[in-house]
């Protein structure tokens, strides 16, 4: 993976590589070169592969990030590629022209963390939710806890425990 | 010809005997069915609980004359067939409305109820339910030739359209069946047999986890019971045709019931035993195997 | 409220043109009325036993817990001899099972399917996340309390519990059946108000009817 990445370093400005594994490993590319970069790795590398495409909430630094992760199955290796987005401007270019998968990772981003994949195809219908009238349930910003303690009603009588010092309560007596 | 107004009363206990024979039978054969999966299967008495249920539904809604009229012709085509035919051969009794002409009747009795559930589900509004009956059609359709050849059949041999006349011929012991005296016709039946008896392997018509599940799907409540109460009846009123063609009909109810149950057991022997078949594979499988038997049948007499 | 749902004007194939409203058309918006037993009390018990021993599952499974019911049909289970049968329409089905958490999406349809179904009817609610969230209770999307949108004849507690709680279960509400309380429909036609309200809480593009049957 190291001759990999060294091929590609010298074609794109890449961030650092990060080796999760012996067949899995991470890099970090800005979003005008990410077209070029999977294109490279789809046609070339033989990354054909789009596993999945899912987005971290940076909420710290102000970031969304979109995590490609491509796989190779004749070599039995996986690439993730990395791109940072700003959380106030989080709109990305469609590759559902290169995988056609995609555009159903692009719709549930949409609804989920509210990033805009302009022309992918049915990115703006509901996915999974229906009506939703909140800010996308899965930004941090979004309390998840408040929403579903204003929206559902409660029964009453429920209660939690720390399951560590409940079970020492119950079984060893302790505590008593 | 002369009609015995009595005739009425006895028929209606020919039907009475009959449901509730056909009741047991359905859920002895249940049992039988589950017992072959290793299952404790159904109690005895499940169908008649599951009849009064639905009975006992409060409400239930309509789509129209034909809804209504759906399970009623299925009904009039399982209570007509049985009290055309005659039940005990040769008892003023159970001998029923039997006349004449009462193999032909009895031939379109057997269609009738299909025909009904056609229009009846055709109103039902659910998209799927003109598939399912298509379906369901097509497959009885094929299934029925070789029946009608075998009718034919065996009406050329013994040169009447009487049902009576044809127990008559067969009786002073079991060689003069129609099963020895003309085996291609009883084989062509048969086959057609396991087809109009709604068991598998040639039930996917009705399977009710198809996609078009066909023509029950809307029907519900007394609608869904009147169904129930015919699919006791018509399968008995099946076997009895049969039974009076082929087998030398029944001069007593115990021989009634014994040779009910067994021609009950044959369709469900071969069912428990093979996967179902789709309604294009049902279809090839009449018209390549059923049906020559019944030519040939046709020919040799 | 989806484009196919909303009202417009249709061209027939003989050039006639007509308005078509598929809310209005297709379903009747009639709510439902209490109907109670209207024969002698002998027959309703007899028509109580019935109903308890023919228990006519629709098969939906909502959430985890459909997976426990699918057991039931096996030889070592063997529902059907407790009268116990699954039926793909609602129209003939007269159970049904709230199978472990419910989203708001599947509620809407779980809403549609009871209301097809006829009176009288049960519903059973499966796994702790019907009763209060269960381990869903600060998700987003599922509601917390079944009872708050249908009327729920019995709970069965655990998460999830195995197919021999949701066999105790039924044979549960068997009794509850044969003793004449298990009026759910009736419940929900009395306070069919209240129960729109909170439906439609929850449920925030009502596209449909607000009584289906």
């Amino acid at each position: 993976m190291q001759a990999l990445y060294h091929r590609l370093k010298a074609l794109f400005p890449l961030g650092e590589l990060t080796e999760q594994r012996e067949n899995l490993v991470f890099v970090t590319v800005d979003a005008a070169h990410l077209r070029s970069l999977l294109l490279q790795l789809r046609d070339i590398e033989g990354f054909t592969h789009l596993v999945l495409l899912t987005a971290v909430d940076w909420i710290e630094t102000g970031e969304f990030q979109l995590t490609y992760l491509l796989g190779n199955r004749a070599k039995r290796q996986d690439i993730g590629v990395r791109v940072m987005l700003s959380r106030e401007q989080a709109t990305m270019a469609t590759i559902h022209d290169l995988w056609p998968t995609a555009a159903t990772y692009q719709r549930e981003l949409r609804e989920m963390f509210g990033i805009d994949f302009p022309q992918s195809p049915g990115v703006n219908e509901e996915f999974i939710l229906e009506g939703w009238n909140d800010i996308p349930p899965y930004r941090r910003d979004f309390n998840t806890l408040d929403y579903a303690e204003a929206t559902y009603n409660d029964r009453p009588g429920r209660e939690s425990r720390d399951p560590a010092t409940y079970m020492r309560e119950k079984l060893y007596g302790e505590g008593h | 010809m002369q009609f015995d107004w009595m005739q009425i009363p006895y028929s209606l206990l020919t039907l009475f005997i009959v449901l509730n024979y056909g009741m047991l039978l359905n859920a002895l054969i249940a049992k039988i069915a589950a017992r072959v999966g290793r299952r404790h299967g159904i109690p005895i008495w499940q169908n008649y609980a599951d009849l009064l249920k639905n009975y006992g539904i409060r409400s239930s809604i309509t789509h129209g004359v034909m809804f209504y009229l759906g399970p009623v012709f299925r009904l009039a085509g399982g209570v007509g067939l049985l009290l055309f035919v005659p039940t005990i051969f040769g008892s003023e009794m159970f001998s029923n409305l039997s006349f004449a002409g009462d193999l032909i009747l009895a031939l379109y009795f057997v269609f009738f109820g299909t025909l009904g559930m056609a229009l009846g589900a055709g109103e039902s509004g659910h998209p799927h339910a003109a598939i399912g009956v298509s379906r369901g059609l097509s497959q009885v359709t094929t299934a029925e030739l070789p029946f009608a050849l075998a009718v034919f059949a065996v009406a050329l041999q013994y040169q009447t359209l009487s049902v009576t006349d044809i127990v008559a011929a067969q009786q002073g012991g079991f060689l003069n069946w129609t099963l020895f005296t003309n085996p291609f016709a009883v084989a062509a039946a048969m086959l057609g047999f396991l087809g109009s008896m709604m068991r598998p392997p040639f039930d996917v018509v009705l399977a009710p986890q198809e996609i078009p599940i066909g023509p029950p799907t809307e029907y519900h409540s007394s609608y869904l019971a009147l169904m129930q109460t015919n699919r006791m009846i018509f399968p008995i009123a099946k076997i009895v045709v049969y039974m009076n063609l082929f087998f030398g009909g029944a001069a007593s109810w115990p021989v009634f019931f014994i040779k009910v149950f067994f021609i009950y057991m044959v369709s469900v022997l071969v069912g428990v035993v093979f996967p179902r078949f789709h309604v294009e594979q049902s279809v090839r499988w009449f018209l390549v195997w059923a049906v020559p038997f019944g030519i040939i049948a046709v020919l040799m007499v | 409220m989806k484009p196919e749902l909303e009202k417009r004007i249709v061209k027939g194939p003989d050039g006639f043109e007509f308005e078509v409203d598929p809310i209005r058309d297709y379903f009747c918006e009639t709510p439902p009325t209490v109907m109670t037993a209207a024969y002698s009390a002998i027959i309703e018990k007899l028509f109580n036993w019935a109903r308890a021993e023919s228990i006519w599952i629709l098969g939906f499974g909502t959430g985890c817990g459909a997976i426990e019911m699918r057991p039931l049909m096996t030889p070592r289970f063997d529902a059907y001899r407790y009268g116990v049968q699954w039926r793909p329409t609602p129209r003939q089905s007269n159970l049904f099972i709230i199978s472990g958490y419910l989203s708001v999406k599947t509620l809407k349809r779980v809403i549609r399917s009871y209301e097809q179904m006829q009176n009288p009817k049960y519903v059973v609610g499966l796994g702790s996340c019907t009763i209060n969230g269960g381990m869903y209770w600060d998700s987003y999307n599922t509601i917390k309390r079944l009872d708050d949108y249908l009327p729920v004849d019995l709970y069965i507690a655990g998460c999830m519990p195995r197919p021999e709680a949701l066999l105790a279960g039924i044979v549960e509400l068997k009794k509850i059946i044969r003793a004449g309380k298990a009026e759910g429909a009736n419940i929900y036609a009395e306070k069919f108000e209240w129960y729109k309200a909170n439906q439609k809480r929850v449920i925030h593009d009502w596209d449909m009817p607000d009584y289906n049957w």
